[in-house]
């Protein structure tokens, strides 16, 4: 391949934070303070971290619905500053903090929202949707003409991930996607979505609380404390050479859960 | 009771043609209110200055009765049908206009986030997420604006305008109840009819909200 798919560009860094820099009204310190970061293309990133440590604000800064005090991002090489923001989004597939689907329509409709902008014909559109319904275990059958009230929270994360996934986008940011799933059904979305990353090839970007998904899904882990990045590396790297307090302190919270995992296995 | 038999056995096309005026004006006037006041709704929501000026105009207006509306019109427009509409849409505006604000200010963030990361262009946006998000609370306004004009549209025979108020004026000037009885049932029947509709059709758009 040559050039990013959101255009030209030598530099195959699918994304590139320099000097970034946001800073709120009526805030105290900076929810994102001097970040400095370099996201290879095809990359996993997990991005772990404390309540309001800035994790969600990074994510809305890729898709422009944040933009920075300072600094500059780069996708594929083009500062987006200068790209149209709409035609940008539209190659960044997004699941939400708050799942944010639309109440008016259904389940099939919210996944053909991308497509229907995208202007895919109708036979794309109808496959598109059965595809990913079975992806994200919804069966089709049953809930592609249901609407967002009449599920789960859990099937609701689903049902957003699979209208982010559904155009296969370059690059696919994931604020807690999981947050409300069950542990067995959150196993079995972490595998799938393990898996359709695998097969993609697509740069994903995944906020998470939870530090053993953090582990499992990344690639790469970025570590986050107070606007600032303190750990950009693979989960090995991370665990081998924590390179701060915060992040060892991360890891014993790690242990414990594992200790207690293995003791109630033994049970 | 015999002269309501007779009245429709004599007069059944000119009742039609009294109902029909009654609707046709009606309509007129519900039309150009949701144009004028949806619009100036979405904008004034934009602005808590204009959503401020615009709230008190309209509520003031509220509470001026058409009749002097009309009345104050006569000496600029004449008689006829055109005051009438004047003032009947004076009088559907408000409640149009308010629910209007009211929906666009508290449209969910979060979802119009997600439209906006999705690439959704501001016009996207407005008629596939913004607007079917507001409908229940426009269309209450519409509903409210519906059956007050349908009631009110009676006043504007005073002036002229035809529509089943004529029968009623008849009746008071003739002294004949009959026709009193004939002209307030129908335009009762035809205010809650119509609601009773809208209800119905309102349900049916926004079944999404009732399943629980
Ligand atoms: N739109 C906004 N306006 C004002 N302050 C904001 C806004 N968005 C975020 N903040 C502030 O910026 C900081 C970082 O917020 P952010 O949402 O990025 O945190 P987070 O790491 O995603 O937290 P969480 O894990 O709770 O979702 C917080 O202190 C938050 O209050
Ligand atoms: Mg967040």
């Amino acid at each position: 391949m040559t050039g990013g798919p959101l255009g030209k560009g030598e530099n195959m860094n699918a994304v590139e934070f320099e000097h970034v820099k946001k800073q709120f009204p009526r805030m105290g310190y900076m929810a994102l303070d001097d970040v400095n970061v370099q996201i290879n293309e095809g990359e996993f990133v997990t991005i772990l971290g404390s309540s309001g440590c800035g994790k969600t604000t990074f994510i809305k800064m890729i898709n422009r619905l944040y933009k920075p005090d300072f600094g500059h991002i780069r996708l594929f090489g083009k500062d987006i500053q200068n790209s149209n923001p709409v035609l940008l989004r539209r190659k960044i597939g997004y699941v939400i903090q708050q799942v944010g689907l639309f109440p008016h329509m259904t389940v099939a409709e919210n996944i053909a929202t991308i497509p229907r902008i995208l202007k895919w014909d109708k036979t794309k559109i109808e496959n598109g949707i059965e595809e990913m319904l079975q992806l994200v275990s919804l069966d089709p059958k049953e809930f592609r003409d249901r609407y967002p009230a009449q599920l789960s929270g859990g099937q609701q994360q689903r049902v957003g991930l699979a209208r982010a996934l559904v155009a296969n986008p370059p690059i696919m940011l994931l604020d807690e996607p999981f947050g409300a799933i069950d542990a067995i059904n959150r196993e079995n979305l972490q595998n799938e979505i393990k898996r359709i990353h695998a097969q993609s090839r697509k740069t994903y970007i995944f906020v998470t609380h939870d530090i053993r998904e953090a582990l499992k899904l990344g690639t790469k882990v970025i570590i986050m404390n107070k606007g600032h990045i303190i750990q950009y590396a693979s989960p090995k790297e991370i665990i081998n050479n924590p390179c701060d307090n915060f992040v060892i302190d991360l890891l014993k919270t790690l242990n414990i859960q594992n200790n207690y995992v293995i003791d109630g296995a033994g049970i | 009771m015999l002269g309501v038999i007779a009245y429709f056995q004599t007069d059944a096309a000119n009742y039609i043609n009294l109902v029909l005026e009654h609707v046709t004006i009606s309509i007129l006037v519900l039309l150009i209110s949701m144009v004028i006041a949806i619009p100036l709704g979405i904008i004034c929501s934009r602005s808590e200055i204009l959503q401020n000026i615009s709230e008190h105009l309209f509520s003031f207006l509220r509470i001026i009765p058409s009749l002097a509306v009309l009345i104050i019109c006569i000496p600029f427009i004449g008689t006829g049908w055109k005051p009438a509409v004047i003032a009947l849409t004076l009088l559907a505006i408000p409640p149009i206009l308010l629910n209007t604000i009211q929906a666009f200010r508290t449209l969910p963030e979060p979802i119009l986030e997600a439209a906006t990361a999705m690439g959704m262009g501001t016009t996207y946006k407005l008629f596939n997420v913004k607007l079917p998000l507001a409908f229940p609370l426009i269309y209450t306004g519409i509903r409210t604006a519906t059956v007050e004009v349908i009631a009110s549209a009676t006043l504007a025979a005073y002036i002229g305008a035809g529509g089943l108020g004529s029968l009623i004026f008849t009746g008071l000037g003739l002294m004949r109840v009959d026709l009193l009885y004939i002209g307030g049932i129908s335009v009762a029947i035809l205010s809650l009819g119509t609601g009773f509709l809208m209800n119905v059709f309102y349900k049916y758009k926004t079944r999404y909200l009732q399943i629980k």
